[in-house]
């Protein structure tokens, strides 16, 4: 059988030394009634019979090229470094546990130490954590510093926010009590505003506004941002946000069918006591030497039980590894041709498309960076045009907003040549 | 060795990785969109060259214990081998290039995997459905009990209480303060078994579930837990399964026989998903049919071999995290489990089990066995009879480092004093355990003899015992105002 | 000392009049191991007889801290705030927490020093 060890006389050498005549010897405590003949599950396969049943598995995917993936809404193609996969398939990264001995797992421990950092730097916040599950429980734990530390039990989403991020916030707030509101007007019961930047139809909010908004009634401003955005755009420490969160797919992860990706947050100083989650810290040892730990613990469910701040504790270390080298290998100075590729890209497939008869932008007088909502003439058969051709089409908006019947979104980046746009352009115009 | 920070090996001129030009005409950013939407200062990230990039990356992973190279005996971590293959099916581009919103006729093959490992789960634990959503155990927690609180409430119920004993994992107390519960604690008895009288005394109709490992945390099968269900039951209240102990039952017993309503499972545990140093995990929960209804949207259904996701579930708890689950982990459980199958998957937990006890009877006489055995997959010893000697449970496992084992996990479970629970799983093999036995003995006899000795280790680490108690205090100074260095991050030097 | 009161939660307190001062124990401290941070109350809060004012936390613990007394909060030690350490080298004397202003009577459940090294003698 594969991945197992003992041989059938090591296996006795063992139950003799243990003093007992078979395994029944050692599952004593189990009742007999409880006892099953067999587990019904069909008998193990060879190595190459099992990876010929998840190839024909994979194989029933559709694979669309990424330069003709024009889809996005939360989960975006873009040019992932060799590097990234040459660092994270490192076993020593990936079959670590998380760093409970630092010792050993300075390794793990620098690494996140350092992804800390990149988070806070690209914020421009002043500390951020190890990582969470990904952008929408991100956007949940940020509430729930925010219903602590303030005391109120609404919490107000404003604009578009992802949907789906919405739905994990009311499900995180409904066991507690919180409310979640839509709007943009809070008040003396509010305990955080909460925007996305750009939302989730790309476009770009009035962040300083909302953040003055929270801050004039005593609630917490958190931006969920796009990290890719920040290269270019204001970071929420510029404008004052309280808490940033968000999705880091784009740095370094593929879309995989949504997951794993990681989450983010990072928060201004006076709210990291409520930070969930794992914290990294530089230290030393007696001979002077740094390293670095796990630490303000306190706050964590393994120590503060009911108290903690949190039940978070795997989180997606790897991921966040991956981030981080996706990070130090484009530098500031990467990201931001990255982001700014991307942005001209799709100004560009946004003109032409808009050009089209019967196309026009949904939003004319708001202002995008690399996603945009467009009204499409017949809707349903736009993306079936586009998958002839091999295109992976715009997201249709109506599936969650019934007032934007008709409008979808396309995303441009680094990975969509501009030969890549004209063959769109042509398949919806034929 | 140590490994400068990647910030501190930056150097200003360093260039930019070659990125494809636009290509398009277009207008420039700062010509399209108003200065106080834009960054005002760039942020302050390395800048390194691919070469340093890779030699730095190779240094860190060096500076790593791993279960690719060392034991990993950590208790109620289940640190098994993770197969090579997993990885290679994870990445194969029919599932890592899968956009989550591509239509449902050209992800068949991704929503059968899905829907296969369901079933291939319900069956091992004995559930009628399972939610692949939770990405983590924590996270799976929480999402039972959001789904027992929506189950008692449709009846008109607000119960708003869950037992926890005292022995548990400290994510069942704060998942459960999550959901809005109040926690109440029932204590162990001496055997290290749930105590059946303080467990009738905490029981009322104001309990919404118990949560119970079993094993427990002490690898002790709660041999009452046919009881113990039907005393939940009775009160309507529900028994949640947590899944951290699976590793010891596969093809043995089933939860979902014994009474237990939820049962969430660690992929990154019992089906050999890698822990990445932290996650990404994965946290399925089964449930019985009564709470069916409850599951996180979407579900996977699958009609006359046409697979499709379902959100029109009016019931249900919501969504519990973006898209569908951590696909990449279950991909790598999946291929794991058609490797096992049926007969290797019960051979393993066979495994597991007596590599545990065989362990405890090496270590025995060592170190103190609180409780009496057989034990299940794992075991809590205790460094007690050290404490004369100065010696804590603490210096065992920095000893067992510098042996070049991982250390098992210690002070947890809370009820046993100096306590270290050892997890060997079912891939270490005979002459290992004997090593790791070894080791432990040499430990105690140093422990004896030169307890000062055993104080400084490890020393052959890249770095000694850190000094935690002065990080946390700078960093609290730090949140005080009393200090610029927030510990908790390299802090640039801005002109 | 004379006059100094315990608790089964291990804090202690001495009395002067109206005014209560409240710290936890030499065996609370040396439980917790190395204290780095304390959550305290503002000045003016009023506390009843076991109401849980604050957190005291080490890097592998955290205890609440509950009120002995029912009373209003006179003075915070500013001191702890820089120096948490002053509660494991001094629990009886610097590492002193906060005062009460006391409203109402003294309970009588106070246990004194002999009676709760005993009960502690136990639990160690």
């Amino acid at each position: 059988m594969p991945y197992l060890v003992h041989s059938p006389e090591e296996r006795a050498e063992m139950l003799a030394a243990i003093g007992v005549e078979s395994m029944d010897g050692l599952l004593v405590d189990i009742p007999a009634a409880l006892r099953i003949p067999r587990l019904d599950l069909p008998n193990g396969l060879s190595e190459f019979e099992t990876m010929a049943q998840i190839t024909a598995l994979a194989a029933r995917n559709r694979v669309f090229p990424d330069r003709l993936t024009f889809r996005g809404g939360g989960v975006y193609r873009r040019f992932i470094p060799a590097a990234v996969a040459a660092v994270t398939s490192k076993p020593e990264f990936y079959t670590a546990y998380t760093p409970y001995q630092p010792e050993a797992s300075q390794g793990t421990l620098q690494a996140i130490y350092e992804f800390q950092t990149l988070i806070a730097e690209l914020t421009a916040l002043d500390v951020a954590n190890a990582s969470l599950y990904d952008g929408a429980t991100a956007v949940a734990e940020a509430a729930m510093m925010a219903y602590v530390h303030t005391g109120r039990k609404e919490v107000l989403v404003a604009g578009y926010v992802h949907p789906e991020y919405v739905d994990v916030l009311r499900a995180f707030g409904e066991g507690r009590g919180i409310r979640v509101r839509k709007g943009s007007e809070p008040n003396a019961k509010t305990a955080a505003v909460i925007f996305q930047q750009p939302d989730f139809l790309g476009l770009l909010v009035d962040a300083p506004d909302l953040t003055k908004r929270a801050h004039d009634v005593g609630a917490i401003a958190i931006a969920c941002v796009d990290p890719i955005s920040l290269a270019l755009l204001a970071p929420p420490g510029q404008y004052g946000a309280d808490i940033a969160v968000g999705e880091g797919q784009q740095l370094g992860l593929s879309p995989s069918y949504g997951g794993p990706h990681v989450g983010f947050i990072a928060c201004h100083k006076d709210l990291v006591r409520r930070l969930p989650g794992r914290l990294i810290g530089a230290s030393h040892d007696a001979q002077g030497r740094r390293g670095f730990v796990l630490t303000l613990t306190a706050r964590e469910q393994h120590i503060r039980r009911e108290k903690a701040t949190s039940n978070i504790c795997t989180n997606h270390s790897l991921c966040a590894l991956a981030a981080s080298v996706y990070m130090t290998y484009m530098g500031a100075e990467g990201m931001r041709q990255v982001a700014d590729v991307s942005f001209k890209r799709a100004h560009a497939l946004a003109a032409k498309l808009a050009a089209l008869p019967g196309w026009e932008l949904a939003f004319p007088e708001r202002q995008f960076l690399s996603e945009f909502p467009i009204r499409v003439p017949k809707p349903a058969v736009v993306n079936r045009k586009l998958a002839r051709k091999g295109i992976l089409g715009g997201l249709d908006m109506q599936r969650w907003f019934r007032e934007l019947k008709g409008v979808f979104t396309f995303t441009c980046t680094e990975v969509n040549d501009a030969r890549a746009i004209d063959e769109l352009v042509e398949a919806v115009s034929s | 060795m140590t490994e400068p920070l990647s910030f501190e090996k930056s150097r200003p001129n360093v260039h930019a990785p070659r990125l494809p030009d636009a290509g398009v005409a277009a207008a420039e950013v700062g010509d399209v969109l108003p200065p106080e939407l834009l960054r005002s200062q760039a942020p302050a990230l390395p800048r390194l060259s691919e070469p340093e990039v890779m030699r730095h990356y190779s240094r860190l992973a060096s500076m790593n214990y791993s279960i690719s190279e060392q034991f990993y005996p950590l208790g109620s971590c289940t640190m098994k081998y993770n197969p090579v293959a997993n990885e290679a099916a994870a990445s194969l581009p029919g599932f890592t290039t899968l956009h989550p919103y591509q239509d449902e006729e050209t992800v068949q093959g991704a929503l059968e995997l899905m829907w296969r490992l369901e079933q291939a789960l319900c069956a091992v634990v004995g559930v009628d459905r399972v939610t692949l959503q939770p990405a983590a155990g924590a996270h799976g927690e929480w999402t039972a009990l959001r789904m027992i609180q929506a189950f008692h409430r449709s009846r008109g119920e607000a119960r708003t209480e869950v037992l926890v004993p005292d022995s548990a994992h400290g994510t069942n107390p704060a998942s459960a303060a999550l959901s809005g519960f109040q926690v109440v604690e029932v204590a162990s008895g001496p055997d290290g078994r749930i105590s059946l009288a303080d467990l009738e005394a905490k029981l009322s109709s104001r309990v919404a579930a118990l949560m119970l490992t079993n094993p427990n945390t002490l690898g002790l099968f709660e041999r009452e837990i046919l009881d113990i269900a039907e005393l939940v039951h009775n009160t309507g209240a529900k028994l949640y399964y947590d899944g951290a102990n699976l590793n010891a039952l596969m093809g043995v017993c089933r939860p979902g026989d014994m009474g237990f309503d939820a049962v969430h499972m660690n992929l990154h545990k019992t089906f050999t998903t890698p822990h990445g140093g932290g996650g990404p995990g994965a946290g399925p929960v089964g449930v019985k049919a009564d709470l069916v209804p409850f599951l996180p949207t979407p579900t996977v259904e699958r009609t006359n071999g046409h697979l499709k996701l379902d959100f029109k579930r009016p019931q249900s708890i919501g969504r519990v995290r973006s898209f569908y689950g951590n696909f990449g982990m279950l991909v790598r459980a999946y291929t794991y489990i058609v490797a096992m199958g049926g007969d290797g998957l019960t051979q393993a937990s066979m495994d597991a089990v007596l590599s545990a006890n065989y362990l405890r009877k090496r270590v025995e006489g060592l170190l103190d066995l609180p409780h009496e055995g057989p034990c299940m997959h794992e075991f809590v010893a205790s460094a007690r009879n050290l404490a004369p000697n100065g010696i804590k449970a603490l210096d065992v496992a920095k000893g067992l480092l510098e042996r070049d084992f991982y250390a098992p996990t210690i002070y947890f479970p809370l009820v046993v004093p100096e306590a270290i629970m050892v997890e060997p799983t079912e891939t270490e093999s005979k002459p290992t355990l004997d090593a790791f036995a070894d080791a432990i003995a040499e430990i105690v006899i140093e422990a004896k003899e030169d307890p000062e000795k055993l104080h400084h280790e490890p020393h052959s680490l890249p770095v000694g015992r850190l000094d935690e108690v002065a990080t946390a205090r700078r960093i609290n100074a730090y949140l005080q105002g009393q200090s610029e260095d927030p510990i908790l991050r390299w802090k640039p030097v801005r002109d | 000392m004379a006059g100094r009161l315990y608790t089964k939660s291990h804090e202690w307190i001495t009395v002067e009049g109206k005014s209560v001062t409240v710290g936890i124990t030499d065996f609370a401290q040396s439980q917790l191991g190395d204290v780095v941070f304390l959550e305290l109350p503002t000045t003016g809060r009023k506390l009843d007889a076991g109401e849980s004012f604050g957190v005291v936390e080490s890097v592998k613990a955290a205890s609440d801290l509950y009120s002995p007394v029912a009373g209003r909060v006179t003075t915070v030690n500013e001191q702890l705030a820089a120096k948490p350490e002053l509660i494991n080298s001094d629990p009886y004397g610097e590492g002193w927490i906060l005062k009460l202003e006391l409203t109402g009577d003294l309970p009588k459940d106070f246990m004194d020093e002999a009676t709760y090294k005993k009960s502690t003698e136990s639990q160690s």
